[in-house]
Order: C-alpha cells, then sequence, then structure tokens
C-alpha cells in the first residue's frame, strides 16, 4: 500500500468508533489518572491491510535465516559460554513480550481515544509475534545446541527459579494495577522506549560476536517492531501531561518503573553482555558503554529530558543513581558474582572466567581484579567436583545476600541496603527507591490522595523463603533442575560436556539452605540491628579456600 | 572440551577489529553426556503422540501457582485479585491447561492467514477495477453497501477492540488468550477491509456512493440498533468466557452470518456484484473455520470436563438466556433491509430459517438447549 493511500486508509478507518449509548461504559481496567477524550494521533498511521503483508515479509526474513543457521550449521561455531546464558534470557523474555500483549486492553479499557486504540491492537498482535518467535528461536536451540538440558525444561524453570522470577516482576509490571502506571509510564515509555535497545540492539551484537547469529535475526526482527510501540506510549503520556493533577502520579510511576527497569534488566542483560561473551577484544563495547549511548545519550537526554518543557520533573536523580550503580557500585559485576554464587540453584552453566577475561574487565572497569578476580580464581578451583561443595557453601568469605522484597534482585551493594518493618514483617530492600515503592507507591493512597486503581505487590518475594532448612538435593529434585539420568544436575560450573566432569545429586546431598528472610525474622532486635551493622560493611574475600 | 583457537586472525582490514571466528564444535551430537540427547520440552503433556511446534511455543509461557509458579502472582489487584485470577469466569475446570486451539494459531500462521485476507481482497477489487466490472453493477445496490454493508463494521470493530481485545487479557493460559487475541485481529482487520472496500466504492462511484452514510446508520437506523445494543452490551461484560460464548455462539451465528451470508452475499450476485461477496467472504470463512472452531473446542473442554461439567453447561444455558434475546431482536431488527433492495432472492424469514437452523446445529453439537421462556 503506497504511503499516500496509507494516510488516506487510517483516515478513514478512524469512522469505526463510535460512543456507546446503550450501556454507559465501565473500563474493565482503571486508572487514577485524569484523562480527556482525544488529543493525540496516531503518528504511524497504522492500517492493517499494509501491516500484516509487512509482517509476513519479515517473518520470511527470519525463518529463512533459521533454514540457513540450521544447514550451515551455526553451532559449530557458538560460544557455549553465550548459549548457557540463553537458557535464562529465553526462559523469562516471551513472558513479558505476552505480557505485553496482555497489557492493551488496560489502555484501550482507560484511555479515550480510539485512534491510539488502533494503534495498540497492532501491539497487541506484535507482542505475541514476540513471544512466539523467542519461544521458537529457543527450541531451535534446544534441538540443535550440544546441550540442551536447561532448555528442554524451560517455561518450568522460568516458573520456580528465583532468577525467572525477577524476570516474571518485569512481566507483571506491564498487566496489573493502574492502567496508565502499568502499560503506558511502566511498559512503553520506560521498558520499551528506554531498555529494549540494551534487551533488543545490544545483546545481539554480543551474540553476534559470539557465532551466534540467529539470535541477531530475531530480536533485530521483534525490535523493527518497537518504533510503533514507543509512539503508542509517547501519544498516550501527552494525554497523560495534559492535565496538572497527573503530574504526581507520573512522576510517581516514573522514578518506581525506571528504577524497576533499571534493576531488573541491568542486572540481567549486563551480565549476558559482560560475562556470557567471549569476544575480549579491548574496543569493543562494555555493557557500561553501551548503557550510556542506548540509555543514558538517546534515551534520557534525548527523550526524557525534553519532557521537561510539559513542567515535568523526570527523575534525574535516579538517572545518576543507576549510572553510578552500574559504574561506580559495580552494579553488573555484583550480579554475576551472584549467579555464579548460586550456580547451585540455576538451570543454565556459568562458565569460569580466565585470565583474557580478568584482563579484558580489568580494561574496562579499572578496579575489578582487585575487587573480583579473587573470588572469579575461587570459582575457577571449584568448578569441577573434587571432594567440595559449590562455591556458595566454601569459606570464601563471601556472604550470600539478602533479597530486595520490592525488584526482587538481591541486595548487593550492601552499603545501600535498607532494612524496614512493613505491614508485619521486616523486609530488606536494595535501596532507598525500592523502599519507597514498597511502603509508598504501591499503596492505596499517594500524597494525600486516594489512588484506588493502584496494584499491589503480592506473592511470596523471597525465593529463599520455599526452602528454608532444605536438603540442597531436595531443592534439586523438587525444581526439576536433574538431567535425564535421574542424578546430573542440570547446571554446572563450566561448560565442560563430560560426565566425569559433572556435578551430581551426590554432590549436594546433605548441605542445608536457608533463608536470610526466614532467618533476619527470627533474630531479637539487638541480634537483627547487629546483622544490619555488618552487611552494610559487606565481604572481603579470603585470599586462600 | 579441548583447547579452542580462532582459524582466523581478527585482524581485519587495516585498524578494523572484528570478532574472531572460533570452531567450537558446539553442535547437537559432538558429545555424548547426561542429558544430550533431552531435545523435547518435557514440561507439559502434548495432546497427540508428540508435541507440536504450536504446543511448544505456547504452553506454560503464561504460568500457573497450580503448576510450576512456586512464588504465585507478584502483582495483585486493590481488590485482592490475583494476576490472574480464575474467578473472572463463571467457568470451572479441573485443569485449565487441557485446552488447545485447533487452529494452533502461533505468529507464522497469523501473519501467514492474515496476509493472505489482505491479498485476496485486494487481488479480487483490483481484478475487479481492470476488468471494470462496476459498469455491470445495479446502481441501486449502491447504497446497500454504502449503508448496511459498511454499517456492519462497526459491529466487527467494537468486537474486536472492546470485547475481544478484554478477553485476551483475562484467560488463565496462553492457550486461551493467544486464540482469542487471533479473533480480535480478524474482527479489527474485518472491519478496516469493509472501510478501505468502501473508500474504494466511493473513488470508483464519484458522487453516487456516500462513504459516510454508515455512520448515521449504525447510530441512528432503527433496523440497526438492536445489533449495536447487542455489541455495546457484550463490550461492558467482563466474564472472558461469556464474552466468547455469547460473541461466537449465540451473536456471529444469529447476526453476523445471517447479514454476511443470509443478505450481502446472497442479494449481491442479483444485483450483478458478484466482488462483494468475495470481500466479505473472507471474514465469513474466517468465523466459520477459525473463530468459531476454537470457540466450540474451547466450551467443549469446559461442558466435558469430569467434575465440572454439569454446572458448566448450567452456567452456559443461563448465558444463552441472556444473550440469545439481545441477538434474536439485532437479528429481527435487520429484517427491513431485506425489503430495500431493488432485487429480492431470499425473503428474511428463509435467510433467517438458515440462521437459526446453524445457531441450534452448534447448539446440538455442545449439547445445549435454549431455555424454554427463550423464543427463537
Amino acid at each position: 500500500m503506497a504511503r499516500r493511500s496509507v494516510t488516506k486508509a487510517h483516515k478513514k478507518i478512524q469512522e469505526l468508533s463510535w460512543e456507546p449509548t446503550f450501556v454507559t461504559k465501565d473500563p474493565k481496567y482503571k486508572t487514577d489518572y485524569k484523562l480527556t477524550k482525544g488529543g493525540q494521533k496516531d503518528a504511524m498511521k497504522q492500517v492493517m491491510q499494509s501491516y500484516f503483508p509487512m509482517q509476513e515479509e519479515k517473518d520470511h526474513r527470519v525463518y529463512g535465516a533459521i533454514d540457513g543457521a540450521i544447514r550451515g550449521n551455526m553451532w559449530r561455531q557458538v560460544q557455549p559460554r553465550w548459549m548457557e546464558w540463553q537458557k535464562l534470557f529465553l526462559s523469562i523474555i516471551p513472558f513479558p513480550e505476552i505480557s505485553a500483549a496482555r497489557a492493551m486492553p488496560l489502555l484501550t479499557e482507560a484511555l479515550p481515544n480510539p485512534e491510539i486504540h488502533n494503534g495498540l491492537a497492532f501491539q497487541m498482535i506484535d507482542e505475541v509475534r514476540h513471544s512466539t518467535i523467542q519461544m521458537n528461536l529457543k527450541r531451535e536451540y534446544m534441538r540443535n545446541y550440544i546441550d540442551p538440558a536447561g532448555f528442554d525444561i524451560t517455561e518450568r524453570a522460568f516458573s520456580n527459579n528465583y532468577a525467572g522470577t525477577i524476570g516474571r516482576q518485569f512481566g507483571e509490571g506491564f498487566i496489573t494495577g493502574d492502567a496508565i502506571t502499568a502499560c503506558n509510564i511502566y511498559l512503553q515509555v520506560i521498558a520499551e522506549t528506554a531498555f529494549t535497545n540494551t534487551l533488543f540492539v545490544a545483546m545481539p551484537s554480543e551474540a553476534a560476536a559470539n557465532g551466534d547469529y540467529l539470535l541477531p535475526t530475531v530480536f533485530l526482527s521483534v525490535q523493527s517492531d518497537e518504533s510503533r510501540h514507543m509512539n503508542n506510549g509517547y501519544g498516550t503520556l501527552l494525554m497523560a501531561l495534559a492535565h496538572d493533577e497527573n503530574k504526581d502520579l507520573i512522576e510517581r510511576d516514573m522514578r518506581y518503573a525506571w528504577w524497576n527497569n533499571h534493576a531488573v534488566v541491568d542486572a540481567a542483560i549486563g551480565t549476558f553482555i559482560d560475562y556470557g561473551s567471549k569476544d575480549r577484544r579491548k574496543d569493543r563495547e562494555s555493557y557500561a558503554e553501551m548503557w550510556r549511548r542506548w540509555v543514558y545519550d538517546d534515551y534520557y537526554r534525548s527523550y526524557l529530558v525534553p519532557l521537561e518543557k510539559y513542567g515535568l520533573t523526570v527523575p534525574h536523580d535516579l538517572v545518576e543513581e543507576a549510572w553510578d550503580r552500574i559504574w561506580n557500585k559495580w552494579y553488573v559485576h555484583n550480579t554475576a558474582q551472584f549467579f555464579a554464587t548460586g550456580w547451585f540453584a540455576n538451570y543454565w552453566r556459568i562458565d569460569p572466567m580466565t585470565e583474557e577475561d580478568f584482563e579484558w574487565f580489568e580494561h574496562k572497569y579499572p578496579g575489578w581484579y582487585d575487587r573480583f578476580g579473587k573470588w572469579w580464581e575461587h570459582y575457577r578451583d571449584l568448578s569441577e567436583p573434587n571432594g567440595h561443595k559449590p562455591i556458595a557453601f566454601e569459606n570464601t568469605g563471601y556472604v550470600y545476600p539478602c533479597r530486595c522484597w520490592t525488584c526482587m534482585v538481591p541486595c548487593m551493594q550492601r552499603e545501600d541496603t535498607v532494612l524496614d518493618y512493613v505491614d508485619g514483617e521486616w523486609r530488606t530492600y536494595c535501596s532507598e527507591t525500592c523502599h519507597w515503592t514498597d511502603k509508598v507507591a504501591f499503596r492505596e493512597e499517594y500524597n494525600g490522595r486516594p489512588t484506588p486503581a493502584m496494584g499491589r505487590l503480592t506473592g511470596k518475594r523471597e525465593w529463599e523463603t520455599l526452602y528454608h532448612g532444605w536438603d540442597l538435593e531436595d531443592v534439586f529434585k523438587d525444581l526439576g533442575y536433574v538431567r535425564n539420568d535421574g542424578k546430573t544436575l542440570v547446571p554446572q560450573p563450566h561448560v565442560h560436556f563430560d560426565d566425569s566432569k559433572m556435578w551430581t545429586l551426590d554432590h549436594v546431598r546433605g548441605i542445608e539452605f536457608q533463608s536470610p528472610r526466614v532467618l533476619i525474622n527470627e533474630m531479637s532486635d539487638e541480634e537483627r540491628d547487629k546483622w544490619y551493622e555488618d552487611y552494610k560493611k559487606g565481604f572481603t574475600i579470603n585470599n586462600t579456600l | 572440551m579441548s583447547e579452542l583457537r580462532p582459524v582466523t586472525e581478527a585482524g581485519g582490514r587495516g585498524e578494523r577489529s572484528i570478532p574472531k571466528i572460533i570452531l567450537t564444535d558446539a553442535e547437537a551430537g559432538a558429545a555424548k553426556f547426561a542429558g544430550s540427547d533431552s531435545r523435547s520440552y518435557n514440561y507439559f503433556e502434548p495432546k497427540g503422540r508428540r508435541a507440536t511446534k504450536y504446543e511448544d511455543v505456547t504452553v506454560d509461557v503464561q504460568p500457573d501457582p497450580k503448576r510450576w509458579l512456586s512464588q504465585s502472582w507478584l502483582y495483585g489487584w486493590p481488590n485482592g485479585d490475583l494476576g490472574y485470577d480464575p474467578r473472572w469466569t463463571r467457568m470451572q475446570t479441573t485443569n485449565w491447561h487441557r485446552f488447545r486451539d485447533p487452529n494452533e494459531e502461533w505468529e507464522r500462521t497469523i501473519y501467514i492467514n492474515n496476509a493472505n485476507s489482505v491479498r485476496q481482497i485486494q487481488n479480487s477489487i483490483e481484478n475487479a477495477k481492470s476488468e471494470n466490472v462496476f459498469q455491470d453493477w445495479n446502481k441501486s445496490w449502491l447504497p446497500i453497501l454504502a449503508k448496511h454493508l459498511s454499517a456492519w463494521a462497526h459491529a466487527d470493530h467494537g468486537l474486536g477492540m472492546y470485547v475481544f481485545m478484554p478477553a485476551q487479557r483475562a484467560g488463565m493460559t496462553n492457550m486461551h488468550n493467544n486464540a482469542i487475541s487471533v479473533n480480535c485481529m480478524h474482527k479489527l482487520r474485518t472491519a478496516q477491509d469493509i472501510m478501505l472496500y468502501n473508500l474504494e466504492l466511493t473513488e470508483l462511484f464519484p458522487g453516487e456512493f456516500d462513504g459516510e452514510v454508515h455512520q448515521e446508520v449504525w447510530l441512528n437506523d432503527p433496523a440497526w440498533q438492536g445489533v449495536r445494543e447487542n455489541v455495546e452490551r457484550l463490550m461492558n461484560a467482563t466474564d472472558w468466557v461469556q464474552l466468547c460464548f455469547a460473541s461466537n455462539i449465540v451473536f456471529e451465528p444469529l447476526v453476523g452470518e445471517l447479514f454476511r451470508s443470509g443478505f450481502i452475499m446472497r442479494f449481491a450476485p442479483a444485483h450483478n456484484d458478484f466482488l462483494t461477496p468475495s470481500v466479505i467472504g473472507v471474514s465469513e470463512r474466517e468465523f466459520n473455520d477459525r473463530d468459531l472452531t476454537y470457540t466450540v473446542e474451547m466450551m467443549k473442554d469446559f461442558l466435558g470436563d469430569e467434575t465440572h461439567g454439569e454446572a458448566n453447561k448450567e452456567v452456559m444455558e443461563e448465558w444463552l438466556a441472556e444473550w440469545v434475546p439481545y441477538s434474536i431482536a439485532a437479528a429481527r431488527g435487520l429484517e427491513p433491509i431485506w425489503s430495500e433492495p431493488e432485487i429480492q432472492p431470499v425473503s428474511f424469514e428463509q435467510s433467517f430459517e438458515r440462521a437459526r437452523n446453524r445457531f441450534e446445529a452448534i447448539l446440538s453439537d455442545l449439547g445445549l438447549r435454549v431455555p424454554e421462556e427463550v423464543t427463537l
């Protein structure tokens, strides 16, 4: 369809909407924002008759590439270190994608703008596309990569794993509670406009450098849909900005959404890019460099800051704080260290770091070796079973972290950890902002105004609670992270494909697992004060085991 | 693994830096070890002997605290409802995850099928234009297309945007919600197909085809008010299974097929219009082949549940009692339009009888009966 006729067609389909008169429309999904009818246009002028053939053509390219990868046996050159992290990433990402599809009616119900509703419909089916195209990519990995264990249990593992849960709250943030908070600010304005750049652009380039050109094929095709979604989000945001009384809610939601997206996405994608790569060219970008380019410059400076012309205060302090966590507080490196400490609870392998890796990290992140080098040497020394326990249960000096109640990422910036008694229990938070999110933002009232549409934080939010006091062997069996021989573990702290080097249930039997949250709540006030003081001081890694 | 060495030196051209190509031998079968042969998703029961690609890319993507979701939903609604709550429908089941979409819709099928539909319509229109078939049309037929065919687009739009769109947020599994989301797109695409066909006719018959009269007809023509009331009441209903049931089991056979097959597709050829049936026939086929098929399968799953089947049947019959009167009123309200065309190949009663028989056959297939107090 020619561009001129798309414009005409788009104008024509606006005739389809009408105001019901037989019923008083009762929106199924609500918002506390004030919104008035009309206002913003769909600048993309989306029409079904141009959309479906265009998407079909994009699919042909994706599936042609998949055929090519299989015929050309791409897996002869993929890096196992990289592919193993895909067991985690590709178990998580289809759920946020499908949640984005499910989120669209929050806005079609709450937002009085039929032209934008039309744009949202395209986004809905785009997201169904993304979810199933990613599930299919994973299926190809399972069928063609040397070690399918972990891919074969993918959605079960996603559902019962501590890291899967962190990713899941990212997707759940789109679909529940206030329609504008969830679908517009959290999903469209922050997740899609800011963080899909690192998810779907930065990560594919790293995949390609590790011999995997299918992930770029699929995810760049996915990313080509995102501009439509950002457009939907911007129009909706401008409708909200039209009313001064929305400003405190927008500012609340931007603070929550920005910080939560940073906490979750930077932890995961930063680890995949910095620790999942074998490409150690000094001139290839680190995650911090990518973040500075894609998120700080392209998003914060070019998109977020200009919103201030509408009288809004954007969360400058939290953008700077996120950068500070990434650059000065070792956020990604603390995360990778935790992932590797917790390998016993994973469903993917984590390759030890080598001298070449150390050199690259020191080059990209000066001071890295002093902080993390010794621990990664311990990890490498303990990677093959040899009469010792998994590294988390050996005396390296590392202190297993408590978990943030809000973002559910462990409290790894020890000095920033907040402890508070909330809703009848002691909770820990990774930061002041996550503490505020639980205690202030997700409540029935905000700044003295009722917020009846706001969602609630629910669920068993500390994974370790589920297994407090369990034998580690039983934890594995309950999770289902045992290979089909009935004894070898799915996760391994290495990428050796040799039974003699693989950990089994025999190696983890007799180890008791404990929950920091349960222990903290069982402590006396004096014990808890002491624990908190010590925790904030951090830890020192022992030179020898 | 043995020591890996790059097969090329990563020098690039001059100053360019490129990643090294390294043969890692990480392909399936390169080594045998525990789990190296586990090459299918093993956490769900396929419907057949082997999982289909549709099942692989669909099942368990939306998790469930009753299956593997050990930490339950992490965001809740202010009224205490879970992120996905089984109380959002009156249907009950011993196993939400039993349902499979018989159309096996996933990404590729969605785009291939809908792009084919778009092409079929566009090709039909282009062929008609190249042959200039419009010169043979009975001009008295033009106002019927302008008013009534175009008014129907509103019904499709309402169902797509405000019935199936919210319904696909609420289902308890990904299998339910994906099937409903495809249904949503069929309706929205059809509404736009009709509008763009209207645009073509406006340009082909300048001054003779009123491209905008459909809005007035939809809002105020007495013949259409029953249809509009039915659609608007569906837009305000909340039970997601009820929305599928009342739309696809009740409204579509009694009203949608009555209008599309019983009126447009029957009357158009009599006015030398052989194009419109092929345009509207696309959505008729989509409903019959796909949307009705998944809906019947979904209802059969609830009706066949060993524990809750009987209770579900009672609820569905309550839904019939609630929704059939609206759809009968909508259908009968359309009766005057059968008298408008110059040539009338069938009477309203003949078309309605056909629709009623079709509706009763669907109910018979489901083992449901319309309550006695409801007059068909």
